[in-house]
């Protein structure tokens, strides 16, 4: 205990420590080890899912591919005029999933939320994952996906390329950038820990692995300096970059003539959205994470749940605020196709979604959030969780291909019905908690330098009887 | 008329506000029978794929044109409109135009015409979902042809492959065919010299096509009376067919 004081501690402060993962520090060098074991202890629970999860991604995602490629758009659901059904409703949805791990990555960071340190990884993560299955669910979309190249703007001998005016192009080009730029930003904060991961691996691949990642860094001050600098530029350019991309997300239905698209509040309306949707997937990663692997409760505590369950209950609010603004302003506008979708939504034959999206995105957070104790409950948090992504995946679902059987002509209201974009949507979600797992097991998913640099900043002071929690800038 | 690139940023707005077009139609509702003629001579001459009973019921008919039916009330006090048969407005400002990612559907400044380039097309399906009017068709299979039918294609128009998007061309091979018989006999396109499809094959005569920007075509003279509307004309499209109808 020799980081602790030397004079016998109240029952207060032994409590907050115990509270706090800030307050309860321990040696670097047992931390360090407790990460590498947490890596490296696999149960034979693991390779079943893995397994598992494999037989899914391959039969979900790679077969049914290759059927949906070989046959043509005609074994999905899609039709006339429902053109766009589930995949872009899971390409809305995985964008939305990707979101809150650089809102609570960078924006945490920035405002330098002390919360936020243990799981800043298992949140960029996430952000990286998900863009891989929302970019896999936009070329699934795609009639010719094997012509999928000429979206990009490359030079070709003809001259031609890609339209400018057309939001699918801006949307390529955002969601590519944000890719780009949060792969970085996942990997910059990484180095310090690929280095602890390289000093501790005894040869193998996994020393090369992690000897190559790490870049030679052996954490001098000249390093951490220019570490931190790009940590800081990245942290603030990647939050423009965030609101930006799902911005343009909500374009690709805002800008077009259909009656319930064409809304101006669709850009804040579908950041709400998404970051509603990933809260609720963090947490859920968090009680996953916190559950399964060892050593995971030491470091992800209540208090974490806590944080973002407020975090959740805000967002839930902000959400409710916005899709108020959108309905009632759409509603008191009178154009008559919109009112005629707009009751179809509730009143046509899945109009029960409409009323379980409202319920489990406002009502369930709501009642469950606001109690200290449930939020703090990893299990309550996690259905709340789940509910929260269910509704918001009915909510693009209610936006997509329910809102598009209403058009402007109506004798081609036809209702759609998904084919085999459900197997191809499961491998997608199979993917994403492969790849998590894959990563799991190979870099520290707790960052650990960021853990140890705020036990050193946090201390507890006395003044009088009273225990003074402390924070010092070390920036 | 100076050619103008209507791909330049801002062009089209102002350009679509006065541009007549070139090409245009007017059908008459009143004497439309709702026989579908126009929509079996279009399909024989476009190489319209056949999707099969359970596609077609599905929504995924891939008719150019189609015999649209409307009715209010409950049998047996129907009360039914008008045949409507609906197809591309060839619209002056068309809303699939800009969304498309690669230009798959693009303007044509020769013969004013909105075109949609098969060869181009990777099937985001975006132009569909813009589209007021549904009347894009998208190719959901490769669809086979039963015999004898593969037999009776029409060497003037492509076939398409899965995947693309396809639209009516207000039968384009058949006005450069008329286009190039007159340049080569060194005389002016006479009016109602050549017909597209429906047009040709209508019985009661109610698809008139013509130059819309020559005020003594037929087309213009009827797309001039009373009875002519434009469908969805408060959404700016520009639309180059004018319904006839008494209402």
């Amino acid at each position: 205990m020799a980081f602790k004081n030397h004079i016998e501690e109240t029952h207060g402060e032994q409590h907050l420590r115990q509270k706090h993962l800030m307050l309860d520090p321990k040696p670097r060098g047992e931390m360090n080890a407790m990460v590498m074991e947490a890596m490296h202890t696999t149960t034979w629970k693991f390779w079943v899912v893995v397994a598992l999860l494999s037989a899914v991604v391959l039969f979900g995602l790679f077969w049914s591919w290759g059927i949906l490629i070989a046959e043509g758009m005609g074994v999905a659901g899609v039709n006339r005029p429902s053109y766009w059904g589930i995949f872009l409703v899971n390409t809305v949805f995985w964008i939305g999933i990707s979101h809150a791990g650089t809102f609570i990555s960078a924006i945490l960071r920035v405002f330098k939320a002390e919360f936020r340190r243990p799981f800043t990884r298992a949140a960029e993560l996430m952000t990286t994952f998900g863009l891989i299955q929302a970019g896999f669910s936009i070329f699934m979309h795609m009639g010719r996906v094997w012509r999928m190249y000429w979206l990009m703007p490359y030079p070709n001998q003809r001259l031609l390329w890609p339209n400018f005016h057309s939001p699918l192009t801006w949307d390529l080009l955002a969601i590519t950038t944000y890719l780009l730029s949060s792969t970085m930003y996942l990997y910059l904060p990484l180095i310090p820990d690929l280095a602890m991961a390289r000093d501790r691996t005894k040869g193998g691949w996994q020393k090369i692995f992690y000897r190559v990642l790490a870049l030679g860094f052996r954490g001098t001050e000249g390093e951490w300096k220019h570490l931190r600098s790009a940590m800081n530029i990245f942290a603030w350019a990647i939050i423009p970059i965030m609101f930006s991309v799902h911005t343009i997300v909500s374009w690709d239905f805002a800008v077009a003539t259909r009656p319930g698209w064409n809304s101006t509040i669709f850009g804040p309306y579908f950041i709400i959205g998404a970051l509603h949707s990933g809260m609720g997937a963090v947490i859920m990663v968090l009680a996953v994470v916190r559950g399964t692997m060892k050593n995971m409760k030491y470091f992800i505590r209540p208090e974490h749940f806590e944080a973002i369950g407020k975090l959740m209950l805000i967002i839930s609010m902000g959400w409710a605020y916005f899709f108020f603004n959108d309905f009632i302003v759409q509603w008191y506008g009178g154009d008559k196709w919109t009112q005629t979708l707009l009751h179809y939504h509730e009143s046509g034959p899945l109009g029960y979604l409409w009323f379980f999206m409202l319920f489990v995105n406002i009502v369930i957070p709501w009642s469950v959030l606001w109690n200290k104790r449930w939020r703090s409950t990893p299990w309550i948090v996690f259905i709340v969780g789940l509910l929260i992504n269910v509704g918001m995946w009915i909510e693009r679902y209610i936006i997509i291909p329910i809102s598009l059987t209403i058009n402007r002509s109506p004798f081609t209201w036809k209702l759609y019905q998904p084919g085999i974009e459900i197997p191809l949507g499961i491998g997608t979600v199979a993917l994403f908690i492969l790849l998590y797992l894959a990563a799991s097991k190979l870099i520290p998913l707790i960052p650990v330098w960021e853990v140890q640099e705020g036990q050193m900043a946090h201390s507890l002071k006395k003044y009088g009887r009273e225990s003074v929690v402390t924070v010092s800038e070390l920036e | 008329m100076k050619p103008i690139d209507l791909n330049i940023i801002g062009a089209k707005g102002a350009i679509a506000e006065e541009a007549e077009g070139k090409w245009g139609m007017a059908i008459d509702e009143d004497l439309c029978t709702g026989c579908q003629a126009c929509v079996a001579a279009c399909a024989m001459e476009n190489n319209i794929s056949f999707v099969g009973e359970e596609d077609a019921a599905y929504g995924r008919t891939m008719h150019w044109i189609r015999i649209e039916r409307f009715w209010e009330g409950e049998y047996p006090d129907v009360r039914t409109t008008s045949f409507q048969p609906m197809l591309c407005q060839q619209c002056g400002h068309a809303p699939c135009e800009p969304v498309c990612p690669v230009f798959a559907t693009v303007h044509s400044q020769a013969d004013e015409l909105n075109l949609q380039v098969y060869n181009r097309c990777v099937g985001t399906r975006y132009c569909g979902n813009n589209c007021p009017y549904q009347v894009r068709a998208f190719n959901w299979r490769d669809y086979e042809r039963p015999e004898p039918l593969n037999n009776q294609l029409n060497p003037d128009v492509t076939v398409r492959q899965r995947g693309v998007m396809e639209k009516c061309t207000f039968c384009i091979q058949r006005i450069h065919q008329a286009e190039d018989t007159a340049k080569s006999e060194g005389r002016e396109l006479q009016d109602g010299e050549f017909d597209p499809a429906c047009a040709q094959a209508c019985p009661a005569d109610a698809i008139v096509f013509g130059r819309v920007d020559d005020p003594d075509s037929k087309v213009s003279q009827l797309s001039r009376q009373k009875r002519g509307v434009k469908h969805l004309e408060d959404l700016a499209t520009l639309p180059r067919i004018t319904y006839l109808k008494e209402s």
